[in-house]
């Protein structure tokens, strides 16, 4: 079986790694409370989605 | 091809599947708005807009399919006296899918799938839920301000006999 020959370095291991990043999510703006919010999900913060589509959060708090 | 449209299976049985969508289909009907996670959501619905096209249709044979697939008469009648003319002017598209976030437990993307049109009645028990829950929280209220009261008049009992 192939085997490593040489220790990689901590530098050539973090170069490697400096592209691996994650991104971030994308949001949206929640035109009811302008929080920002994951598109196409309702609001967590004011259960509002498209205008109406109420959850119950609103009563909650 | 026909690749990939044998709808999803959800690891279960076909049995267990079967009982499922007619479970989900029935309670959609009948309650005009369900929470589930987004995948069932998502493969009932093609279900439950064929028994809406079967209430549209509203002959005999119709709804004895309908009978053989719903779970209760009540849902069966309700398809085809409020849901199948509701739906008359429509051509599909019957339901509406809103994402409302994650389960806890196993981040599962829940979600509500509701018939069209359904808005008011979702007010109307919304109203009613709240109604319950008022009265619940009046009386535990209640029942915790008897319990102390009563603890209260216990502590004085105690007092006086010790004062004898």
């Amino acid at each position: 079986m192939p085997n490593p020959k040489r220790r990689h370095s901590k530098q050539r291991t973090s170069t490697r790694r400096a592209h691996d990043a994650l991104k971030g999510q994308s949001l949206s703006e929640c035109p009811n409370c302008h929080e920002r919010k994951l598109p196409h999900r309702a609001c967590p913060k004011c259960g509002h989605y498209k205008q109406r589509e109420v959850l119950d959060v609103e009563e909650a708090s | 091809m026909r690749h990939k449209v044998a709808g999803a299976k959800l690891g279960r049985t076909t049995s267990h599947r079967r009982s499922l969508f007619r479970n989900m289909v029935t309670s959609i009907i009948v309650e005009e708005r369900i929470e589930t996670t987004v995948p069932k959501a998502k493969a009932v619905r093609p279900i439950v807009e064929k028994m809406i096209t079967l209430g549209k249709r509203g002959d005999l044979a119709a709804r004895r399919q309908a009978l053989s697939y719903l779970m209760t008469r009540e849902a069966v009648n309700k398809l085809f006296d409020t849901i199948g003319p509701r739906f008359g002017d429509r051509n599909g598209g019957y339901l509406r899918i809103t994402r409302i976030g994650w389960q806890k437990g196993d981040g599962a993307e829940k979600a509500f799938i509701e018939l069209l049109g359904s808005e008011k009645l979702q007010e109307e028990k919304k109203q009613k839920r709240a109604e319950t829950r008022a009265k619940r929280a009046a009386e535990a209220k209640k029942a915790m301000e008897e319990a102390e009261a009563q603890q209260a008049a216990a502590a004085e009992e105690a007092k006086e006999d010790k004062e004898k």
